[in-house]
């Protein structure tokens, strides 16, 4: 019996489906007649439109912008015409509608402003994060954050290692793969910039080994440039994670509840590195990404390079259709994706999948109490104990599942994956989150609160005693004049 | 709800399900339980199948008492239940007293703590144990083997193959000095419970399970060595009053309690390191039990002694949380 050399404990290796879009070269979406540009952010953040309705937008140009860095700008993705800003149902699976600005096309595909290359080498750090703040960038890896504020933070924590997260452990998605074989050298002038902009020693390129042509073009695309390290990592869901994949490259783990900066570490996706690279070289806004559209249902599952904004029913159609009836479509990967509401609903910057899945694919609904096999024990990543979270989750025990490790889960679904029983401990645990973030958001208000009453009490008690001062000042001063009065009268 | 259930993600499976488990267990030990029948002849059958008829139904009558989906009795796990206990009783059994300690598996060792997944010991052992104590006569009457004769092409069952008129004998735990030979230890050819008897077939079945990622190789592995070590000092210092290494692991019901009751997944740790204290527990008990104990054989007492330190055991050995030692921690 041989222990096999895991870089970490726990993981799964789920069945991959990357067959299905692997070996077929990134198309182009047919350009979209509308968009639709959500002015709310996954991170709540709200965006205030620059644009009346009805103006004429040209492609590249700055359409909304929010009050801090928190809120990355958004831009056209297309020539056309703002038609309205209105309510249209959101990728969130409740369908919640936001507020979005629908952009008419005219389908000229020429930006909107002469975009001349420039050179990296002749701006300043500040200059480079700038740009890529100006240029509305987030993780595309899924997370979404910022990630100019991300390189701000990195800088100021003086992280010495760029990590370039080229994983993509998902199963079905292939829009990282297929990008690191197209477009290594963009990838990799994106990865230099940053380092400028980190003022890092290093960068480390970290891809799994099921990506074999992905390695070898990264690999040439590095060759001369000593600063840039490849590293070929095994293929173990979530490889992705970031923590994971800062142990598996450089063997140091990242403590619970702490950033990978603390280790002078940055974790980035490769598809961020080439939208910095765009953002750098040629100042051009992120207003496209790849997305894989795949999934048993779909005709012709494969990689498109989508404005943000379009339809996912667009995405869908340009792949031919649906075959089969599709039981379930997925934004992201099958593990962490959400269930989308509707197939009218817009991509946004952190979408990198469409999956249209067909009942056989799908999970099945819990068929068994727990048995407490421990699948999920061994299966975890974080070292938790999943069936234990889950259990109390259920009662409603919070602190119960905290003490189990609810704060340290990823919400990475290997637990559920491989739970015989098919129960859904992502959803408790997503369950036990929400509501410990509202009891922490309501125990914020009330402490903002009690804050606000102390600082009332105060503030009266202070005038009063003012009040009370001034008035004592005032009756010294009269009695006084009084006194003197009285005196003078018993003179007069 | 239940649609809302079905929409969290992760929205892909590996395809596993508890029902398979319980059948592939069963499988697994089929051999071992057909090799009985081949030695104990047509009582042992009998006894298979009272246990695992009164498994089932008391599944079934539970479920429906409880206003559970009763087509679950059929789930594997009742299946399962009345296998394990009829293996770890003698051929001779009658089929009343079989079924009984069966029902009681079920009925109080698993149904009263709210069914599936939820008893804190192993119903099988609980059955056998309560037999033990209730019925000593009949749970330590062992038979010799009579193995059908195959010769000149024909199967000749004998009248004690068939129940008729069998030969009572002792089992290699009661009388080590009657010296069986390591052939027949590990073929099953010798007196014991019917299920327990062919070391082989009992160990190629557990490490099928391992094969196929049923169970973690752990609880066998540390059952064994926990039972394994101390009998191998104890002998090297006093062969004469203590069982060899050889014997204590091919005898008695050792290597069915390795890898097919230790293991049960309701009852035992968790974790990597609570399943090995559990395993080195379990094999220590047994050890004791047999050396010292006034019963010839502690398999059943030790697994469920360490069954009632199973949450404790979760509770303190949990595993490490992931950067928890992390050298950057300060």
């Amino acid at each position: 019996m041989f222990l096999s050399a895991r870089p970490f404990a726990g993981g799964i290796h789920p069945k991959g489906f990357k067959e299905l879009t692997e070996d077929k070269y990134i198309d182009r979406l047919d350009s979209p007649d509308h968009l639709y540009l959500n002015l709310q952010q996954r991170n709540g953040a709200k965006l205030v439109s620059l644009v009346e309705v009805g103006e004429t937008v040209f492609k590249g140009q700055l359409l909304a912008k929010g009050s801090s860095d928190m809120a990355v700008p958004l831009h056209s993705p297309v020539n056309g015409k703002l038609e309205a800003i209105k309510e249209v149902t959101s990728p969130h699976p409740a369908g919640l509608k936001t507020s979005c600005m629908v952009l008419s096309n005219n389908g000229d595909p020429r930006w909107g402003e002469d975009h001349r290359p420039c050179d990296f080498r002749q701006l300043t750090p500040e200059q480079i994060i700038q740009k890529v703040l100006d240029a509305g960038i987030v993780g595309l890896g899924g997370a979404a954050f910022p990630t100019g504020v991300k390189l701000r933070l990195a800088r100021q924590a003086k992280v010495h290692t760029l990590l370039i997260n080229g994983g993509e452990c998902e199963p079905y998605l292939t829009c990282d793969d297929r990008l690191m074989r197209e477009q290594a050298a963009e990838i990799v002038s994106g990865v230099q910039m940053m380092l400028k902009a980190l003022g890092a020693q290093q960068a480390i390129i970290a891809v799994e080994d099921n990506k074999g042509e992905a390695i070898a073009m990264m690999a040439d695309a590095i060759a001369e440039l000593p600063q840039i390290s490849l590293k070929s990592v095994p293929s173990l869901y979530p490889m992705g994670s970031e923590r994971h994949l800062i142990k598996a490259v450089t063997g140091e783990m990242v403590p619970p509840g702490q950033l990978s900066t603390k280790l002078g570490i940055l974790v980035n996706n490769v598809a961020t590195a080439r939208a910095v690279f765009h953002a750098v070289r040629f100042s051009r806004p992120l207003i496209e990404r790849v997305i894989t559209v795949s999934g048993a249902a779909v005709e012709e599952p494969g990689n498109l390079v989508v404005p943000i904004g379009t339809l996912v029913s667009q995405l869908i159609a340009q792949r031919g259709g649906l075959k089969v009836d599709a039981a379930r479509l997925v934004a992201g990967g099958p593990m962490m994706g959400q269930a989308l509401p509707s197939p009218f609903v817009p991509t946004d910057k952190s979408i990198g999948g469409v999956l249209a899945l067909t009942e056989s694919e799908l999970r099945q609904e819990q068929s068994h109490a727990c048995v407490r096999c421990g699948s999920c024990v061994e299966a975890c990543p974080m070292g938790l104990m999943p069936f234990q979270m889950a259990a109390y989750s259920r009662v409603s025990d919070w602190p119960q599942a905290q003490h189990f490790g609810l704060d340290n889960c990823l919400l990475c679904g290997a637990c559920s994956y491989v739970c015989p029983s098919k129960i859904p401990l992502v959803q408790y645990f997503q369950h036990a989150r929400g509501n410990l973030n509202a009891q922490r958001s309501m125990r914020q208000k009330s402490a903002h609160a009690r804050e606000l009453t102390q600082a009332r009490q105060l503030r009266l008690a202070k005038e009063a005693e003012a009040k009370k001062a001034a008035k004592a000042a005032k009756a010294s001063k009269r009695k006084r004049p009084a006194r003197r009065r009285a005196a003078s009268g018993g003179e007069e | 709800m239940s649609k809302m259930l079905a929409l969290a993600s992760p929205h892909t499976h590996a395809g596993t399900s508890t029902t398979r488990l319980m059948y592939i267990v069963a499988a697994c030990l089929l051999p071992a339980a057909a090799a009985g029948v081949l030695y104990f002849g047509l009582p042992a059958l009998i006894v298979l199948a009272s246990c695992i008829a009164a498994a089932c139904l008391s599944e079934w009558l539970c479920l429906l008492l409880r206003r559970h989906d009763w087509r679950a009795c059929m789930d594997g796990s009742a299946l399962l239940t009345g296998l394990l206990l009829a293996m770890s009783l003698p051929a001779s059994t009658p089929w009343w007293v079989a079924a009984f300690g069966s029902a009681f598996a079920i009925i109080i060792g698993k149904q009263v703590f709210g069914g599936l997944g939820h008893n804190p010991f192993n119903p099988a052992m609980l059955g056998r144990v309560m037999l033990l104590i209730c019925f000593p006569v009949e749970l330590t009457d062992w038979r010799a083997i009579a193995t059908p004769d195959f010769a000149d092409g024909e199967i000749i069952l004998s009248a004690a193959w068939q129940g008729i008129d069998a030969i009572s004998a002792a089992t290699p735990l009661y009388n080590m000095a009657e010296g069986l030979s390591l052939v027949e230890l590990v073929s099953g050819a010798h007196p014991g419970s019917l299920g327990e008897t062919s070391s082989i077939l009992i160990l190629l079945g557990g490490l099928a399970l391992v094969w196929l990622k049923i169970i973690r190789p752990v609880i066998p592995v540390a059952l064994l060595l926990g039972l394994g070590a101390p009998a191998l000092v104890a002998h090297l210092i006093a062969p004469e009053s203590f069982d060899s290494i050889l014997h204590h692991w091919l005898s008695g019901g050792a290597m069915l309690a390795a890898f097919f009751i230790a293991t049960d997944l309701v009852s035992s740790p968790t974790s990597n390191k609570g399943q090995w204290v559990f395993g080195l527990g379990c094999g220590l008990l047994i050890w004791l039990i047999r050396s010292f104990g006034s019963y010839p054989e502690g398999v059943a007492f030790a697994v469920l002694i360490m069954n009632a330190a199973t949450p404790v055991i979760d509770h303190y050995l949990r595993p490490a949380v992931f950067g928890s030692q992390s050298a950057h921690l300060q």
